[in-house]
């Protein structure tokens, strides 16, 4: 038995709003995986809910008129990763979602759900990162688009206006066509587990697969929310590939992540493994695109 | 014949079925709800708890905190037999709820509600004050002078100290010639994370109070209720259901007595106190953390000189099992490698740590982490081949233990030994792995382990069973050693109808323990259950049979010597001729108009005997340097555990054993906050128990030589499959990079520092 | 604050049902407390033991963080639905007693759940993939192995290859 205070049961994005609305100090629950742990665990105790388990409009994967891949904020993480757009265009998105807790959780937990949480280990927010990802938000003013990067204020906290529900994540065309993603998660266990550190990169390789026009690279857990890393991205573009360049894009990225010492990980172990997921990931990108690796 | 054959288990049925009842499932709606408040320091003392907020909740019955206990009756909480001798009485230092906080989570007082929102509420409800006192988390630390005391009958927090002599150590290492090998091991605090956490309930009947919990040892549970209550024991009833696991935390007493004085306090209205997982963790028992300090003296043939083991176990803020653990580790030092001269110091010493108790393998996998990891290093040392070291050192046929009158009448290690590495290719693999290069590397590593069954002479041993004969020749068995998800039901079903001459199918052992109805008994622990029982059952049975066979005669006119029991049938044994069936006798029997008789058998029996039980693991791995991760490819316990009664059951329980410990060696570990003593991780999230996916397919294989002292030929296996996993990995690991891990767990944070050191980054 | 109920609609076992539920209950809280389908387990709490998964449409989840009111119109299986009205076993939980895959049995009504839910996919799952589909449930007593034999031994049968399942 849950502490909750009051629960209202939304049947649609506007009616969702509207109790948003009515109820300010309200919050959404999407599949529960963890706002009913954290009302168990005390920290929203006594909660007031709106639930938007039936708002089946938020649910699943469609390409937009202008080759967007819109999902909606409430698609299960299992539903992703058995969803053909995925799997032919972001494989890789599929791949990350498929690595969070268990199956049961993936049944249950949303993609909405896993970016409003402001969790920077989030497995879905280091690919949705690398993706360039759109945050599609409905409030009481409209339709707002945010760009996934902006979206992330701190960490906890997303950009979320009083009112406004997320509705859908949308991944443009011009960021995943031509390009082969990787995600590794680094974590303590091969299951039930959060990560330690979450890299995932895509590339776009030259026609000849020689040279890396451009290549981007999200963590998850190098920092208080999800980030990229700029320095390394700028440093690979137009190099061929070949080991030396990706050892030197891995070296690049610590100039900006910025982990923390805590009792789960050492700052020295995270930015260790930073660099070795770094590294693999970008490797096994180039190896789906075609490309390989000369020493 | 049953002992031997893989029998289906007896419970299999409900329990796919999920009809089987355990504690939960049992108790009334009616319930209130007790939820406890756990102190929030490490080390100090309660000042007042204010209440009133709390109070006021709706749904709230009452709070009782720590200020309203009247009486404080201490009790020891271990799951030990009872010594009628004072002196070796375990350690009476636990209240239902206390003022003194020695740990961060203990009970400082409880709430009792209509429903679990409430009762949650009120905790949340509850403001504490504490004057705090420093506190103490490091084993050694808390041995200096000047170091926090938690006890005061225990300077320098030492709960206890044994030593052992042998030979003379210090004039032994003159010997010229040897190559001293040092090093300190260490063992992590972990959890047993049995699926279905602590819980219980109670409720009045009359002047007396009937407990229902997910216990290893309900006799006992009654013995100490009534020494937390000062109640006379007989007004206590335990009843003990299928249980959702133990692994030796149920083998202490947890809340049963807060749970009956709470009953009490509210007039005997039914209270049940169901345990969070995350309170699991830090308020039930963990298993001791053993530092392990061992110098060798080895000639350079590979022969031992001397040796010396120092071992300080972290108790923890409660005595519970105490020293008992180390002591039984400290122990097997000096026979599992037989040396003249040794020097053992076992010391175990009071942390603000949470209370370590019984846990799966009783001091041994800790013992075997120090002696086995530091085997390998020896013959590294020495650049031996681990398995010649071993065999050159290891116990030999014929040893006898001096104390425990223990013999190893076979030649178990080399018949394990040999199965294991046949079983693993190890000779090939071992080759293969020597001196490798690069970032990604193999290895394989052994671990043997000793063990031994029961406690005696440690401890009273004792088992009674009772055989009741229904109308049909079918029979009730009861005894007090617990079916605890081992199978030891289906293996007293089997010893009953071998030893008895019934079919299976016609022996009905009644699970659930009422210490109302059951024959004494002191539960399960200690790898004891068919071993102790096989001595109660097969004398019971024999008792039985002899009355069955004397009513047999009145009926046959057959003289009973003539007589057998076989297979159900009364047999005449001159001609084998089956006069009638055991159902014909047991109906006459029972409604004869001219002799009716209810033919029943019960009986005590005290074991004055243990017996060793021996085996090891092997275990192969592959180490991503760079990434800091060791993933195990293939692993192989091999034991000697007796004659198995249930092959099927025997294989699955060194599965779990071998599981928790790949746990123990690569994940688990409890943290404890340095600054204030908190525990960071107590979760199933956090915690980091192996999963479906952390484990390869799990092997296990058997050399079984009855054992002679034995009942049924058996002997221990609920315990020895954990105890020597968590080096082989290590060992594995060495092999492959070189490096010598002295901690557990092999966590890539582990793995990061070590290699770190070791340059290999 | 006065207590919000919900009436709930839905399939239980192949029963439809309906009752007034407390809107603050768990799917667990709702199949144990109002319905006393005990198989249903509770571990943690928090959906990381996995031994109160139930199917609902089909697919796993765990029951102790959902809530009852989202049942509503679903069709909900617990492991007391699993077998025929006379207790007849369904291959897989006759597959658990004979692979010796049941010890405390705490954890087996929901393996068998997670176990349901991958056979009715009707196809072949690799070693790994077996693993993954049931790595949601915590078990401290088998080491998964006997699990994983009785899986994967009734996903072959199922698929026509006795032969290969006495292999596993």
């Amino acid at each position: 038995m849950y502490d909750i205070k009051a629960l209202y049961e939304a049947a649609s994005v506007d009616d969702a709003v509207r109790l948003l609305t009515e109820h300010p100090e309200a919050r959404i629950i999407a599949g529960g995986s963890d706002v009913l742990v954290q009302i168990r665990e005390g920290r929203l105790a006594g909660a007031e809910l709106i639930s938007i388990q039936g708002v089946d409009a938020l649910r699943g994967v469609r390409l937009e008129a202008d080759g967007a891949i819109r999902i909606g904020s409430l698609t299960s993480f299992s539903h992703i990763t058995k969803h053909p757009i995925i799997r032919e265009k972001i494989n890789v998105l599929g791949e990350a979602v498929d690595m969070i807790g268990g199956p049961q959780i993936r049944n249950i937990g949303t993609i909405g759900g896993n970016t409003c949480n402001g969790v920077t280990s989030a497995d879905s927010a280091s690919t949705l990162f690398a993706w360039d990802a759109v945050i599609e938000l409905a409030g009481p003013e409209g339709r707002r688009l945010v760009p996934i990067q902006n979206f992330y204020l701190r960490a906890g906290v997303v950009d979320l206006r009083p009112g406004e529900l997320q509705t859908g994540i949308l991944i443009p065309k011009r960021s995943y066509e031509g390009y082969q993603g990787h995600y590794i998660k680094y974590a303590m266990r091969e299951a039930m587990d959060i990560a330690t550190l979450g890299c995932s990169v895509n590339v776009k390789l030259s026609p000849d697969k020689l040279t890396i026009e451009d290549a981007r690279i999200a963590y998850g857990v190098a920092g208080p929310i999800p980030t990229r890393a700029p320095h390394a991205e700028a440093m690979i573009a137009n190099r061929p590939v070949s080991e030396g360049v990706l050892k030197q894009f891995a070296q690049a990225v610590l100039t900006d992540l910025n982990p923390r010492d805590s009792w789960r990980a050492s700052k020295a172990f995270r930015q260790h493994i930073a660099v070795v997921l770094a590294q693999r990931a970008l490797a096994e990108a180039i190896r789906l695109s075609g490309g390989e690796i000369y020493e | 014949m049953y002992v031997g054959k893989k029998v289906t288990r007896v419970d299999a049925y409900d329990k796919v079925l999920g009809r089987t009842r355990y504690t939960d499932d049992l108790c009334d709606k009616s319930a209130y709800i007790a939820r406890i408040l756990h102190a929030t320091i490490a080390h100090g003392r309660v000042l007042s708890i204010d209440t009133s907020r709390a109070e006021q909740i709706p749904g709230v019955v009452k709070i009782f905190t720590c200020f309203d206990l009247k009486e404080k009756h201490y009790f020891p909480t271990a799951g030990h037999p009872w010594s009628t001798d004072p002196a070796h009485q375990d350690v009476a230092d636990r209240l239902v709820l206390t003022e003194e906080v020695r740990f961060y989570g203990d009970d400082i007082a409880a709430v009792v509600a209509e429903d679990e929102v409430a009762a949650a509420r009120a905790l949340a409800a509850i403001q504490v004050t504490y004057q705090e006192y420093p506190f103490v988390l490091d084993v050694q630390e808390a041995m200096q002078d000047g170091a926090p005391q938690l006890h005061e009958a225990y300077p320098n927090n030492i709960l206890a100290h044994t030593a052992i002599r042998r030979g003379n150590y210090q004039e032994a290492i003159q010997e010229p010639g040897l190559i001293k090998v040092e090093s300190w091991y260490e063992t992590p605090t972990v959890q047993h994370c049995h699926i279905e956490n602590f819980i219980c309930y109670a409720q009045m009947e009359g002047n007396r109070i009937t407990i229902t919990s997910s216990t290893q040892i309900p006799h006992i549970v009654r013995r100490i209720v009534g020494q937390a209550l000062g109640m006379d024991w007989g007004r206590i009833r335990v009843i003990k259901p299928y249980i959702g696991g133990g692994f030796g935390n149920k083998q202490d007493i947890l809340y049963e007595p807060l749970c009956a004085w709470l009953c009490m306090e509210l007039g005997g209205h039914l209270v049940k106190i169901d345990i969070p997982r995350e309170d699991t963790f830090v308020s039930n028992r963990v298993r001791h953390a053993i530092r392990s300090h061992i110098i060798s003296w080895v000639r350079p043939d590979g022969t031992y000189a001397a040796r010396k083991l120092e071992a300080f176990s972290d108790q923890g803020a409660y005595a519970s099992h105490g020293h008992s653990v180390c002591a039984k580790g400290a122990g097997a030092f000096p026979q599992l490698y037989p040396c003249e001269n040794v020097e053992v110091d076992a010391y175990t010493v009071f942390t603000n740590k949470s209370v370590a108790g019984a846990m799966r393998g009783y001091g041994i996998p800790q013992a075997m982490w120090a002696v086995e990891c530091h085997t390998a290093d020896v013959a590294a040392r020495l650049g031996m081949d681990p398995v010649d070291f071993r065999l050159r050192n290891l116990m030999p046929v014929g040893y006898i233990d001096g104390f425990s009158k223990n013999e190893l009448y076979h030649d178990s290690f080399r018949q394990c030994l040999r199965k294991a590495m046949a079983a693993i290719d190890y000779d090939q693999k071992y080759k293969a792995y020597q001196n490798q290069t690069g970032d990604i590397r193999r290895g394989i590593g052994i671990a043997v382990f000793w063990y031994n069954t029961a406690v005696w002479p440690i401890s009273l041993e004792t088992s009674s069973c009772r055989m009741v004969l229904n109308q049909d020749g079918s029979l009730q068995v009861q005894l007090g050693e617990t079916e605890i998800g081992q199978g030891a039901d289906t293996a007293y079903a089997q010893m009953t109808a071998d030893a008895l001459g019934v079919p299976l199918g016609q022996v009905h052992v009644v699970s659930c323990q009422d210490t109302d109805v059951t024959p004494f008994g002191t539960g399960a622990y200690a790898s004891r259950q068919t071993y102790t029982a096989g001595f109660s059952i097969r004398q019971t049975a024999l008792l039985l049979k002899e009355r069955i066979l004397d009513y047999a005669r009145e009926l046959t006119r057959m003289p009973p010597y003539n007589l057998e029991l076989s297979a159900g049938n009364i047999v005449r044994t001159t001609d084998g001729r089956v006069l009638m069936s055991l159902g014909e006798l047991a109906t006459q029997a029972l409604y004869s108009t001219e002799r009716s008789q209810h033919l029943t058998a019960e009986s005590t029996a005290q074991i004055k005997s243990n017996a060793y039980s021996f085996g090891c693991t092997i275990a192969e791995v592959e180490v991503d340097i760079p990434m800091c991760r060791v993933r195990l490819l293939d692993i192989v316990n091999a034991h000697d555990a007796g004659t198995l009664v249930n092959p099927a059951l025997a294989e699955a329980q060194v599965h779990g054993g071998m599981s928790m410990g790949i746990g123990y060696g690569l994940s688990e570990q409890l943290l404890f906050d340095p600054k204030t003593g908190r525990p960071l991780n107590n979760s199933l999230l956090d915690y980091k128990l192996s999963t479906f996916m952390d484990h390869p397919r799990l092997r296990a294989v058997f050399a079984q030589n009855p054992e002679p002292t034995s009942a049924f030929g058996t002997k221990a296996l609920g315990e020895p499959p954990a105890c020597s996993v968590a080096p082989a990995i290590r060992n594995a690991v060495r092999q492959a990079t070189g490096v010598a891990f002295m901690e557990a767990p092999l966590t890539p944070h582990n793995l990061f520092r070590r290699f770190s050191e070791e340059g290999l980054l | 604050m006065s207590k919000q109920y919900k009436l709930v609609s839905c399939t239980i076992n192949g029963k439809r049902v309906e009752k007034m539920i407390d809107v603050r209950s768990s799917l667990t809280d709702m199949l144990r407390d109002d319905f006393r389908l005990t198989s249903v387990k509770k571990g943690c709490e928090v959906g990381e033991c996995g031994a109160c998964t139930v199917l609902v449409d089909g697919e796993c989840f765990n029951s102790c963080i959902y809530l009852a009111v989202w049942a509503d119109g679903k069709e909900i299986l617990t492991l007391e639905g699993l077998a025929g009205p006379r207790g007849e076993l369904s291959d897989i939980q006759q597959a658990f007693i004979d692979e010796a895959a049941v010890q405390c049995g705490f954890c087996t009504p929901g393996f068998l759940m997670s176990a349901t839910e991958l056979l009715a996919a009707g196809r072949e799952f690799s070693d790994d993939e077996i693993r993954k589909q049931l790595s949601g449930h915590l078990c401290r007593c088998t080491g998964y192995e006997n699990i994983f034999r009785a899986v994967k031994k009734t996903m072959l049968r199922r698929l026509g290859r006795e032969q290969e399942a006495e292999e596993v």
